[in-house]
């Protein structure tokens, strides 16, 4: 807590101009470090495990065979797409936290299709056609939000974050239809016998095709945003709408049609998830990539190609989790946890990357929080 | 048969987690500081409750009614407070993104009841096949004497465990102390305009510390009465749900006011369960659509209060946002 001493404050803190990118890492690096201490600790007290087993295990887990690690990259560029697609909405201030119901709007179009054109059409129609409606739903369900934040300032926040319970819902709905066998309350693989609507394997590898989409939406990402004439526009907005408004920009059809890229997007991975990689539809598919995509987002100061490494961050660790929960016998939610812990203290190092402080008496700095 | 008798005591018992979250979202609002972290705190504050009952109830000592309420409660509280201590910590003292920190916190604390809950047997040893705290939450039962539950008037009002009539007293006096006190005030004049509130001499983080880590407690206990008295003392994971969620749109609902969330909440518990009560025979298709109804409700009250846009019925003008006295 600021000692405000009136007389002679202990802590006096200033906002640093600049910072030398080298300390700037030095300080994420150490607050990392932290965070895998803090785990380890909690994991002794709580499992009576030895951390640097688990650890060990955690990194055999994500890179310990090719298969590992190509489970590792298509989960990574999963949410990489999801973050990249939510960045342009966070950097204008716009709290999209419907990712996931964007995502289940994608998955349940894309479904939808392979189930009832599966019979008779071959895949070079279903694809194309599901990909349109995909994204055509995710591009709707981001849409409506903002339209009514566009026009009214309607709480967004909410409104998207209802906007997922109201998508799983419907999404349960038509699991219920669809379910087979009757009564298993399951869909199962879609189109087992013919696979008809699946995403071809590039050169026999089935995520190829994933990593390859991932790296082509963020690249572009990347420069819609730094280099067109809308990505000024968002940073414009995001910086201050009545700027905005002042030289022309008109803030709605911003909004609006921020939104609709950022749901078409999430369509897409729903797209990529279904005919793609798990060929089965489930209320749960977006896996909290919504938030996680958020955080991700801004962990990296919404530049695509920082999101590369925060998203690495975050899905090794949830992914060396997973391998963990087997192995060790432990739930798997261990791994929210881990990620918790190391959130809080990367959200925690950007203080010292944006705020210098200085002691009363001796002017040195502090490096990380201890 | 529908019958609101017994539909009643169902919304009201529903209510109660909202009521606490939101109460304690609304304390942390009112300084300034929107917590989307609440549904973590809300599972942390269960789990820890339900972690302290569990070692107590099979530690093999005779189960004692006043010990076996206290330690949950105990540990239910210090759980949720060191959440809020987290979130102050952050966005408070470190001056980190309110959002961002939030989200940490409510995958944190997902995570973190979802494993003890799932692990707990194991971790201790214990051989049970699942925490069923049925003594616990018996203890957490006691209300009325069975005498006054009797009749439509009994059902109605007499028929809850203590903590159900507890949250509507803490809703009620926390409107109380933040209406009619110099404290709540000097809270509220936080959450409005820290930097006039600051220059009269209004110690803002003191403000913040307090309101946000009572707030997080409040909230916890939320969760406590969910696991202990709506649930018969039995854990399941990601049972609570988006019942988090839902209390930081009531506080919208209840235009920042614990005395309309009593209400509103329990209004929303009727929503939650309303689904029970429509007749679809054995289409359980057009049941997972009825079960939409709270979040379509909500949904076209935010639009609602928006186009409406009433003076009075704005959050506080500070909220969201940081207060540096430097960058002034």
């Amino acid at each position: 807590m600021d000692n405000k001493d009136i007389k002679e404050p202990l802590i006096h803190i200033t906002k640093r101009k600049a910072i030398p990118k080298k300390q700037e890492w030095t300080i994420r690096l150490l607050s990392i470090l932290f965070a895998l201490i803090v785990c380890a600790i909690v994991m002794a007290v709580t499992t009576h495990l030895n951390p640097l087993a688990v650890y060990a295990e955690i990194f055999d887990g994500s890179f310990g065979s090719p298969r590992k690690m190509w489970i590792l990259a298509k989960e990574l560029s999963i949410l990489l797409m999801v973050s990249v697609a939510l960045a342009p909405a966070f950097k204008m201030k716009f709290w999209n936290l419907g990712g996931e119901g964007q995502m289940l709007a994608g998955i349940l179009a894309t479904a939808a299709c392979m189930i009832y054109m599966g019979k008779n059409l071959p895949s070079a129609v279903i694809i194309p056609v599901s990909l349109v409606c995909a994204v055509l739903a995710g591009g709707l369900w981001a849409f409506i939000p903002a339209f009514f934040k566009a026009k009214w300032n309607t709480n967004e926040t909410l409104f998207t974050l209802m906007m997922n319970y109201v998508g799983m819902q419907l999404v349960a709905y038509y699991i219920i239809i669809w379910e087979s066998p009757k009564g298993s309350g399951k869909v199962g693989i879609i189109n087992q016998s013919n696979g008809a609507g699946w995403l071809p394997n590039l050169f026999g590898q089935p995520y190829l095709l994933v990593v390859l989409v991932a790296l082509l939406v963020t690249v572009g990402m990347y420069f819609y945003m730094n280099y067109s004439k809308h990505g000024f526009e968002i940073s414009v907005v995001g910086e201050s709408q009545n700027t905005a408004k002042y030289v022309g920009v008109k803030v709605d059809r911003v909004i609006m049609r921020t939104l609709l890229l950022t749901g078409a997007i999430c369509g897409l991975v729903g797209w990529l998830m279904v005919a793609g990689t798990d060929h089965t539809i489930t209320t749960t598919l977006g896996g909290g990539r919504g938030f996680l995509g958020v955080l991700v987002a801004w962990l990296a100061h919404f530049n695509p190609i920082g999101m590369i490494l925060s998203g690495f961050l975050i899905v090794f660790m949830s992914r060396g989790a997973s391998e963990i929960s087997t192995a060790f016998g432990l739930n798997e939610s261990f791994g929210d946890i881990m990620t918790g812990i190391i959130l809080f203290f990367v959200i925690g190092s950007e203080f010292f990357i944006n705020y210098e402080v200085h002691f009363r008496k001796s002017h040195r700095k502090e490096a990380a929080d201890v | 048969m529908f019958s609101l008798v017994s539909f009643i005591p169902r919304a009201i018992v529903q209510s109660i987690p909202l009521l606490l979250g939101c109460t304690g979202e609304t304390l942390n609002e009112k300084v300034g500081s929107l917590n989307l972290g609440i549904p973590g705190v809300m599972y942390v504050g269960a789990i820890s409750g339900v972690i302290g009952s569990f070692l107590y109830e099979n530690s093999g000592a005779q189960f004692n009614g006043v010990v076996g309420v206290l330690i949950p409660l105990i540990s239910c509280l210090v759980g949720s407070l060191l959440m809020g201590l987290i979130f102050c910590l952050l966005t408070v003292t470190l001056r980190a993104n309110q959002n961002v920190t939030g989200l940490a916190m409510a995958t944190f604390g997902v995570g973190f009841g979802n494993f003890f809950g799932g692990s707990i047997m194991k971790l201790t040893g214990s051989d049970v096949p699942s925490i069923a705290l049925t003594a616990t939450s018996g203890a957490f039962k006691t209300g009325f004497p069975a005498s006054m539950k009797g009749g439509a008037i009994g059902q109605v009002l007499f028929s809850y465990g203590f903590m159900t009539y507890v949250a509507i007293a803490i809703a009620l006096i926390a409107h109380f102390i933040l209406k009619k006190t110099r404290t709540g005030l000097e809270l509220r004049a936080v959450g409005e305009n820290p930097a006039t509130a600051d220059a009269a001499g209004i110690n803002i983080t003191k403000y913040k510390y307090f309101s946000i880590c009572i707030g997080c407690m409040i909230a916890g206990l939320g969760g406590l009465f969910y696991v202990m008295d709506y649930a018969s003392g039995v854990w399941s994971n990601d049972a609570f749900g988006d019942r988090g969620w839902l209390a930081i749109a009531l506080v919208i609902f209840s235009i920042w006011r614990p005395n309309v969330a009593v209400l509103e909440s329990i209004l929303f518990g009727g929503l939650l369960i309303l689904y029970l009560y429509i007749p679809t025979g054995t289409n359980f298709a057009t049941k997972e659509l009825y079960k939409m109804i709270p979040y379509i409700v909500t949904i076209v009250v935010l639009i609602f209060i928006s186009v409406k846009n009433k003076k009075d019925s704005q959050p506080p003008e500070a909220l969201g946002l940081p207060y540096f006295r430097e960058d002034r």
